[in-house]
């Protein structure tokens, strides 16, 4: 059906692929809609062809409505289906608030554990390029910020693949955040998907070590591998959590390693005031006792300035693995 | 602007149906059995003793939570729902407390939910402005002004998808349809021939802003020609015109015609929020109220079935009576129910609980 998966080698965006391939083959109860679903040109190569192969019926490209679209999607899940409603920026998907903050985060608290809105909202931070302050943000910390809702946020190409196939198969409404900056990553990726349930998955250490602790999610936790790459060249041994949900928050792998490590590092791809940044420094600070840390904690995150579309400074304004590392030199971190 | 006087520049599609003085006669009840017309006069009655003893109790300080009363509107739910069964996906808005009644949700549910009681529609979860039973087919009210209008047309969505015979109905006021998300809700359904009914309980008022105020033109189905919808607009205080047009409609929008939008021109006694009349607030609403009681929906239905033979008046006040005496009996059940456990706080934020 599907002449991907005869492969074993697969980029992110064909991880997330072969997830729809999954819940399409085996849950008839699972359909998607949303804007641009038809052209690679909104989705890249996420999407290939499942139009062709389950119909257009299944795979329904919308109207530019993102409220009623999304308020559709959450109205099908609770009349029984697992509706993916899918907005290819998450700038526009702001349009949507209401929906997901209002509506499908609370209708399980407030309506007493009844009703359950297994709705996945799937976006894509999609910036760069000098596309500027509306085709650029990240807004995963707001969205942490509600309870009701989980939020993924997948960096590796099995992550792609599998947290997708958990967010869709959830009872919970789930905000599933790609960064098309992941989307050319390649791995090997396991022929049958391991079937976890969302709410029993968590953060998880993607390198082990012992001087530092560093902590990202999504692209940032992609990045933190590429910058504990280099400090091991000088003989710095980095242990990187990657969050993978930010929502509900588990902060327990990240203190147990900040315990041993003594020095913590929160990169994040939002803005750092009231961002996800400060919630990692806070949650292990609160549960070390005085006079563990070694080094003051430090968060990297965007500067408090929308996106800019001119180069030097949209080069400015994103972590790279050289700001990462002159920002670590402060830290004074000895080697082994 | 026109503030002061309202009739200059007025642009009223609605006409009489827009006058609280018009339309005091009773209701044409012809090819309609005794049997059914009986069911709906005393549920409307049950709805507004239900609603009065609300008040009551939101005056003497029983009932924290806000309570928006549709007393003067019974006709509306008892109508539309008389079309409706369990297998539809009914949602309503702030002011649904006859919503939910006319789905089938109990009075004990109800007043047990206004009072926060595990007994609740809602587990004593949501109060008065957050409302479920799903075994009724009534899926929840919120207060967020048109905020469940795409959430049914989704139901819709996947009844169509489902291939099942199941309709989406959305509740919503006059007010709502000064929210962007009510028109790109009707486009949505229109595009994909839905099978969804949308239910404008046009009253007039957006909290204390008549629609003169509000909008150009006074009738609001204006929106559903401008999306090819089929739509109606009718008496809200005539329950059989209500039932026949909500028939009308949802035939089509089962069999495959594409969703209807029915507008029904009412009014609210009361104010926006709790039980006061709010006669002071809004232009004209105090000589408009005195009218629109004499247009009273449950009056207009009860006359027809005395004249009509169908009832006699000391039976109508020997059964008003058996609904009171009813209702304060769950008015007592629902005071000395329980409240929630506090572990009820964390337990339903997600389907599992909380996995914290």
């Amino acid at each position: 059906m599907n002449p991907i998966s005869t492969k074993n080698k697969f980029n992110y965006g064909e991880a997330i692929r072969e997830g729809f391939v999954h819940l399409l083959d085996n849950h008839p109860d699972v359909f998607v809609l949303g804007q641009g679903l038809w052209s690679p040109w909104y989705v890249g190569n996420t999407m290939k062809d499942l139009d062709v192969i389950y119909g257009k019926d299944r795979i329904i490209d919308t109207p530019v409505s993102e409220a009623a679209t999304t308020g559709a999607a959450i109205g099908a899940s609770l009349t029984g289906l697992r509706p993916i409603v899918i907005h290819p920026r998450v700038d526009f998907m702001i349009l949507a608030t209401d929906q997901i903050v209002n509506q499908a985060a609370k209708w399980s608290s407030m309506l007493g554990g009844q009703a359950h809105p297994a709705v996945t909202i799937r976006a894509i931070i999609n910036r760069g390029g000098e596309q500027g302050a509306q085709h650029s943000q990240a807004l995963h910390s707001w969205f942490a910020h509600v309870p009701g809702l989980r939020v993924v946020t997948p960096s590796s190409v099995l992550d792609a693949r599998d947290l997708f196939i958990a967010s869709v198969l959830s009872d919970d409404p789930v905000l599933f955040l790609e960064d098309r900056w992941l989307y050319d990553q390649v791995d090997e990726l396991p022929a049958s998907p391991q079937l976890t349930p969302l709410h029993e998955l968590g953060p998880r250490i993607s390198r082990p070590g012992e001087d530092l602790t560093i902590v990202g999610s999504g692209y940032s936790a992609y990045l933190a591998l590429k910058v504990a790459d280099e400090l091991a060249r000088s003989g710095i041994e980095s242990e990187v959590i990657d969050l993978r949900i930010l929502n509900p928050f588990k902060k327990d792998l990240i203190v147990k390693s900040v315990a041993k490590t003594k020095r913590l590092l929160a990169i994040d791809g939002s803005w750092e005031t009231c961002g996800l940044g400060g919630e990692i420094i806070a949650s292990v600070c609160e549960s070390l006792e005085l006079g563990t840390l070694k080094a003051k904690p430090m968060r990297l995150g965007l500067p408090h300035a929308p996106a800019p579309t001119s180069k030097p400074l949209e080069e400015a304004y994103y972590p790279t693995v050289k700001s990462v590392l002159d920002a670590i030199k402060s830290m004074n971190i000895s080697k082994h | 602007m026109h503030q002061n006087n309202l009739n200059v520049g007025l642009n009223s599609d609605l006409g009489s149906l827009a006058r609280g003085d018009q339309h005091h006669e009773t209701i044409d009840i012809s090819d309609v059995s005794p049997e059914k017309l009986l069911r709906h006069l005393t549920l409307m009655e049950r709805i507004r003793q239900a609603e009065e003893i609300i008040g009551d109790n939101v005056l003497n300080g029983k009932i924290k939570c806000p309570c928006h009363l549709a007393i003067g509107q019974e006709a509306v739910p008892v109508g539309v729902s008389a079309e409706l069964t369990s297998n539809d996906s009914v949602y309503g808005t702030h002011r649904s407390h006859g919503h939910f009644l006319a789905q089938g949700g109990t009075t004990f549910e109800l007043f047990a939910e206004v009072l926060g009681k595990v007994s609740g529609c809602s587990k004593g979860m949501g109060g008065s402005m957050h409302l479920h039973k799903a075994s009724t087919g009534f899926v929840g009210s919120v207060p967020i002004v048109s905020a469940t209008v795409s959430l049914a047309v989704g139901s819709a969505l996947a009844y169509k998808i489902k291939k099942q015979t199941g309709v989406g109905v959305a509740y919503f006021g006059d007010g709502a349809m000064e929210e962007g998300s009510v028109h790109e809700s009707l486009n949505f359904a229109a595009n994909y021939k839905l099978p969804m009914l949308f239910v404008c309980e046009n009253n007039l008022f957006s909290s204390h802003l008549h629609i003169k105020l509000r909008q150009p033109h006074d009738s609001v189905a204006r929106f559903a020609q401008a999306n090819n919808l089929h739509w109606e607009v009718v008496d809200g205080n005539d329950i059989i015109a209500i039932q026949r047009a909500s028939k009308r409609l949802i035939e089509l929008a089962r069999s495959g015609e594409g969703p209807g939008f029915l507008e029904a021109v009412t009014y609210r006694w009361r104010g926006h929020v709790g039980p006061r009349e709010d006669e002071d607030v809004g232009v004209m609403r105090k000589d408009d109220l005195n009218m629109w009681k004499k247009r009273d929906p449950i009056r207009r239905l009860a006359e027809a079935l005395i004249n009509a033979g169908y009832l006699k008046n000391n039976e109508w006040g020997e059964s008003k009576k058996r609904i009171t005496s009813e209702l304060n009996a769950d008015w007592a059940l629902a005071l000395d129910a329980p409240y929630p456990h506090l572990s009820q706080l964390l337990g339903s934020v997600y389907a599992n609980g909380s996995d914290l």
